[in-house]
């Protein structure tokens, strides 16, 4: 790196420092100062870190220090990351602008946290390791924990918070293992060095990576954390669903690409699961009737195509993918939480007619409406039939696929917009039903809104196929005439039966009955596979846990406890045998000893001077420990006792060193 | 200047024994004392030059009972210096903490400064009777902390830590002793031992009386199944002592797995690998599930120390499996020691600061109970934000150092025996067990003994903060710890695979 690029190098490590360090200060710093200002200090930071990201996303940096595992702390803005890099402290920045429009958002410590999620993505977004990576990416999910649980005293929210978190670690697990697998396959943990591991491990970093993607994007099976995520403030649900988050789960694998393709299986996994989710939760926001509901489950639908893109290694149309749903998705979270807080409730019911109510916004919405459904000319139409031209060069089913999935799109996009732009009913039912509205909605929230809306209608430019061959990644061949005609027929269609059905509610509600009722339900309920996680894993292990706590209290512990006693009983029954036999034998024994001497000296005429003397000695020692025995002067008698034995050892000893060998 | 580290708080107890010193004098002693010998760890950090294979920094020799073999041999190299560090720090916050003691305060400074020369000895010797008597000296030590100054049923609990680590303590006194018998010439000299290792090649001898240093040390770190004594331990002691048994005491055990059982058993210790990695992995998970399963806050700390010794029991097994010998594989070797060295010290910052925060809780309402507090984040925002973080940490969050240590094992451990990779759940789980902690006393609506529960004081707050600062200076920028570490750990795996 030359003199000309260091103003890149020293910015871009600042760019991540900088809202992370006034993030944590105004979590720990609690002064009447911080509180007043925290707010706008955090749209003004992150928007100062928006407009320097510009000079390393054009200019190319990279900036490394020293971590771990021999790999470095390291950001570059090569590959996708020029682009990601500036969307995601834009759209931050417009989504702390709206914040700062209520109360409860502008506090110190929910702006604090803001500004630390966004950290954590933008270094997410710039890693060059995997030790960097997952820093960057785990700490966005426990900071997406603490914004989703933002309202502690509410222990449902913090416990959405909690499934989210656990649910995104459970799939980071991948990430652990893919690291194992870079130092096993000898790469210097490099996220660009993967794709050149050889061998078994090379399936197991791709596996790793996947499966870590897939939790974050919200795609099958792991999408059910997102309809808990909904539980945070909407500036929160505004991020984490439109540019950070979800979106780096599908970014992380248009980076990977060349990795899933090298090992000839992840990528048809990665494509195939992006198709199916885009279908399958298309069709779960179809059946919500929660305004955020449908949005969430439209993103991991939307997230889809562009897990299709990673797959068929359509990564710029994935990457202008991402960048036009951000700016969509962040414009309507936003609009959504508006709303909420005009009228006390998200139902659609609730919001009939709201963009009549508030033109300007509702224009906004149902222009980023028009583009989620796939509208030609606005950004997503583009962005998406370039991934499904990528995609049917790869297969002609996956097209197929992805084209129902825009055909959903088009659904949930237009039932929404149909529900806002109706006319107002007399009397809304459920008003003020989660929280008491204030019928007004800030202006400063709809001027944030403007720059995404602007986004919304014209980027779907990135797939104009001149400027997305100058994207970074690979370019699918633009998609011909034909297939531009199909999907815009898909949309109209499907747009026009879905309006119509929607605006005759009552012939609607007759069809729901018997299979069509409960297929509704289980959609409305996200495929209930929050619930079968908690039947199938959570509370299982929870019936572990306690089965594994009793067992250490009743059983491991209590073998202790029970060798304890036995060692004591052992020591008890010792010591009546010292009492009753050891001594009594002592006693016997000399008693013997005495009366051997006396037959000896008896029998014997001769008197040896030598057996007189034994026997003398014996009938002395005898009658001491007698004596002792049975004065009661017990420690005289051990004091002998140990003498003896020690005696006996030293003899024993001298016998052994004088006849060893040595 | 080593020997001046160690023995310098033990002469300062003395002092505090004599008589006319004052209660207050005796607290800021402690506070002065446990502060000096941090700046002398950091001065002793900074000249520090690794020394190199087989050789130790600031070593220092002299006779001691030359019919034994047995001198007073210390040094430091990048395996002690980690943990002497580390002992210095927590022995300070302990103090800070203790500043508010009401119970004999004297006798507890003087009791803990002594513990602290006995727990830097461990760390420094380079004798293994030294080190014996150290090591033997430390549990009296801890036994008088929880019989004097711990509640509940402090006695029945502390004699179980006693007899229970003193029974763990003999088995290692027996296989000393095999080494020393098996030595030639008789020596117990650490350096010489494993620079010589006399069982090598020994066959069932050398496996047998491993078995015997290795059950001594289990008991000591503990590993499942030899844990049970850990948690009344824990919950009976007063909250500096279940610092110093946790954050430093368990360090004894899993030091001595490096320290003497790989360097001086090579053949042996790799014989018994497997069953060290089964015992780390079924300790990772019955550590997290049964702390999952806790009513009691510090009994679950108490399970999680289980848990995260475990993670060092896998690291220092999977370095005794040498595969195909090929770099990749001595990379990962070298990779999980380090990663196992850096967990001792990142354990004892973040379980230092969890029981820190136990002892302010215990301190506003004499109970642990879970399900007593809630919605603590409104009542004591500062004890909020220090046990949030504490808790991220220990869960193994990036950017705490427990990440650092275990992404270190686990990419180690797996590249070299890829069914570790089932002990990942440990770290789900103990991200279940640190959320429901943080859940049932932080967040919900002010409840049961919250209600006048004061924030933490400013000589509670400062120890906790401090821990964790370094914690999260470890997790952000842990060149400086890992270039100690490292070449000692590269030595390490290099004597592993003679």
């Amino acid at each position: 790196m030359s003199a000309g690029v260091s103003l890149g190098t020293v910015l871009l490590p600042a760019i991540v420092i900088g809202p992370a360090l006034v993030g944590a200060l105004l979590i720990l710093v609690r002064t009447r100062l911080v509180a007043a200002t925290a707010g706008w200090v955090g749209a003004v930071t992150v928007g100062l870190a928006a407009v320097a990201s510009v000079v390393p996303a054009v200019g190319g940096a990279t900036a490394s220090t020293d971590f771990m595992l021999g790999a470095e702390l390291g950001v570059t803005t090569s590959g996708p990351a020029a682009v990601i890099l500036p969307v995601i402290l834009a759209v931050a920045a417009l989504v702390l602008l709206a914040a700062t429009a209520t109360t409860e958002t502008r506090e110190a410590r929910f702006t604090g946290l803001m500004l630390l999620f966004t950290a954590a993505a933008a270094l997410t977004v710039l890693a060059t390791s995997l030790p960097t990576l997952l820093l960057g990416w785990e700490v966005m999910g426990a900071a997406s924990y603490a914004l989703i649980g933002y309202r502690y005293a509410d222990r449902r929210r913090v416990g959405s918070g909690a499934t989210a978190f656990l649910t995104t670690r459970a799939a980071d697990l991948g990430l652990y293992l893919a690291t194992a697998a870079a130092l096993a396959g000898g790469t210097d943990l490099s996220l660009s060095s993967l794709a050149s591991i050889e061998g078994g491990w090379r399936d197991v970093a791709a596996a790793g990576i996947l499966v870590a993607a897939l939790g974050k994007a919200a795609q099958l099976p792991f999408s059910f954390w997102l309809a808990r995520a909904m539980d945070g403030p909407s500036p929160v649900s505004s991020l984490l669903h439109s540019a950070a988050m979800v979106a780096l789960g599908g970014y992380l694998l248009l980076q990977v690409s060349p990795l899933l393709a090298a090992t000839g299986w992840a990528d048809d996994a990665a494509a195939w699961t992006g198709a199916a989710t885009a279908v399958v939760l298309g069709a779960v926001a179809l059946a919500q009737t929660d305004l955020k509901q449908l949005l969430a489950a439209s993103t991991a639908a939307q997230l889809g195509f562009v897990v299709l893109a990673a797959g068929v290694g359509a990564t710029s149309a994935g990457t202008a993918h991402l960048v036009a749903h951000a700016a969509v998705k962040a414009l309507l979270f936003l609009a959504a939480g508006a709303w909420l807080e005009a009228l006390g409730s998200k139902r659609l019911s609730t919001l009939t007619g709201a963009a009549r109510r508030w033109p300007a916004l509702g224009l906004l919405a149902a222009v980023a409406l028009l583009s989620l459904a796939g509208m030609p000319p606005l950004a997503l139409w583009a962005t998406k039939d370039a991934v499904l031209a990528g995609s049917l060069e790869h297969s002609l089913a996956l097209y197929v696929v992805g084209l129902l999935g825009s055909a959903m799109a088009a659904g949930y996009a237009v039932k929404a917009l149909v529900i806002l732009v109706s006319h107002q009913p007399d009397v809304a039912p459920h008003l003020d039903e989660e929280e008491p509205g204030t019928r007004t909605v800030s202006p400063r929230a709809t001027f944030a809104l403007v720059p995404l809306g602007l986004g919304a209608v014209a980027l779907g430019l990135l797939a104009w196929p001149p400027v997305l061959e100058s994207l970074p990644g690979d370019a699918p061949l633009a998609p011909a005439a034909w297939e531009l005609a199909a999907s815009t027929a898909v949309v109209v269609v499907v747009g026009a039966l879905v309006a119509s059905l929607v605006r005759r509610p009552s012939r609607a509600d007759g069809r729901q009955r018997g299979v069509g009722a409960r297929l509704v339900s289980w959609l409305h309920s996200w495929l209930g596979l929050e619930a079968l996680v908690a039947a199938m894993v959570v509370r299982p292990v929870l019936r572990a846990a306690d089965a594994a706590a009793r067992l250490d209290d009743r059983v491991l512990a209590r073998g202790v406890d029970l060798a304890a006693a036995v060692a004591l009983r052992l020591a008890a029954a010792t010591a009546r045998l010292d009492d009753g036999f050891l001594a009594r034998g002592v006693d016997r024994f000399s008693t013997g000893t005495l009366q051997a001497a006396h037959t000896t000296a008896r029998g014997d005429a001769g008197l040896s001077a030598t057996v007189s003397g034994v026997a003398l000695g014996a009938r002395r020692a005898g009658r001491l420990v007698r004596r002792s025995s049975a004065s009661g002067q017990l420690h005289v008698y051990y004091l002998q006792l140990v003498a003896g034995v020690l005696l006996t050892a030293v003899v024993l000893t001298v016998i052994l060193l004088v006849g060893s060998p040595r | 200047m080593l020997s001046l580290l160690v023995f310098l708080p033990v002469v300062a107890a003395a002092l505090l024994l004599l008589p006319g010193v004052s209660d207050r004098w005796a607290r800021w002693c402690f506070v002065g004392v446990t502060a000096l010998e941090t700046v002398l760890v950091v001065v002793m950090w900074v000249g520090y030059d690794s020394p190199g294979t087989g050789a130790l920094a600031y070593e220092q020799q002299r006779s001691w009972i030359p019919g034994i073999g047995a001198s007073y041999h210390v040094g430091l190299d990048g395996l002690s210096l980690p943990l002497v560090a580390m002992t210095c720090v927590i022995f300070a916050a302990c103090a800070v903490f203790a500043l508010a003691e009401r119970q004999r305060p004297r006798l507890q400074a003087a009791l803990f400064l002594a513990l602290q020369t006995t727990c830097l000895g461990v760390f420094a010797s380079a004798d293994l009777v030294l080190f014996f008597v150290f090591f033997d000296l430390s549990i009296v030590g801890m036994y008088l902390s929880i019989n004097g100054w711990g509640h509940g049923e402090r006695r029945r609990s502390a004699l179980m830590f006693f007899l229970y680590t003193f029974l763990g303590s003999l088995a290692l006194l027996l296989g000393f002793v095999g080494l020393y018998v098996a030595s030639d010439p008789h020596t117990f000299d650490m350096v010489a031992l494993a620079a010589d290792p006399p069982l090598q090649g020994s066959g069932a001898t050398g496996v047998l009386v491993l078995g015997a240093v290795l059950l001594g040390l289990a008991v000591k770190t503990p590993t499942v199944p030899f844990h049970t004594w850990l948690p009344p331990a824990h919950t009976d002691a007063p909250a500096i002592g279940s610092v110093v048994l946790a954050g430093v005491m368990l360090k004894l055990g899993t030091y001595g797995f490096v320290r003497i059982a790989m360097t001086m058993f090579p053949d042996a210790w790799r014989d018994w690998a497997p069953v060290l990695i089964v015992v780390g992995i079924v300790s990772v998970l019955w550590g997290a599930l049964v702390a999952l399963a806790q009513t009691d806050l510090k009994r679950m700390i108490a399970y999680t120390s289980v848990n995260h010794m475990g993670y060092i029991l896998i690291g220092l097994g999977a370095a005794g499996l040498l595969g195909d010998g090929s770099a990749a594989t001595d990379e990962a070797r070298r990779t999980a020691i380090s990663g196992a060295v850096t967990q001792m010290v990142s354990h004892g910052l973040l379980t230092g600061a969890l029981f820190l925060i136990a002892g302010v809780v215990w301190a506003r309402h004499q109970d642990y109970g879970l399900d007593r507090y809630g919605g603590l984040a409104t009542r004591a925002p500062r004890f909020a934000t220090l046990f949030v973080l504490a808790a991220l940490g220990s869960l193994g969050l990036p950017g705490l150092s427990g990440f650092v240590a275990e992404l270190q094992i686990f990419a180690g451990s797996i590249a070299t025996a890829p069914a570790v990779a089932v002990a990942l759940l440990g770290i789900l789980l103990m991200t279940a067990v640190m959320l429901r902690a943080v859940q049932s006393l932080l967040t919900g609506p002010v409840e049961g003994l919250s209600s006048d529960f004061t924030d933490v004081r400013t000589r509670e707050w400062v120890p906790v903060a401090g821990l964790l600062a370094l914690s999260v200076l470890i997790g952000l920028a842990p060149s400086f710890l890992l270039d100690v570490i490292e070449p000692a750990a590269q030595s390490v795996a290099a004597l592993v695979g003679r």
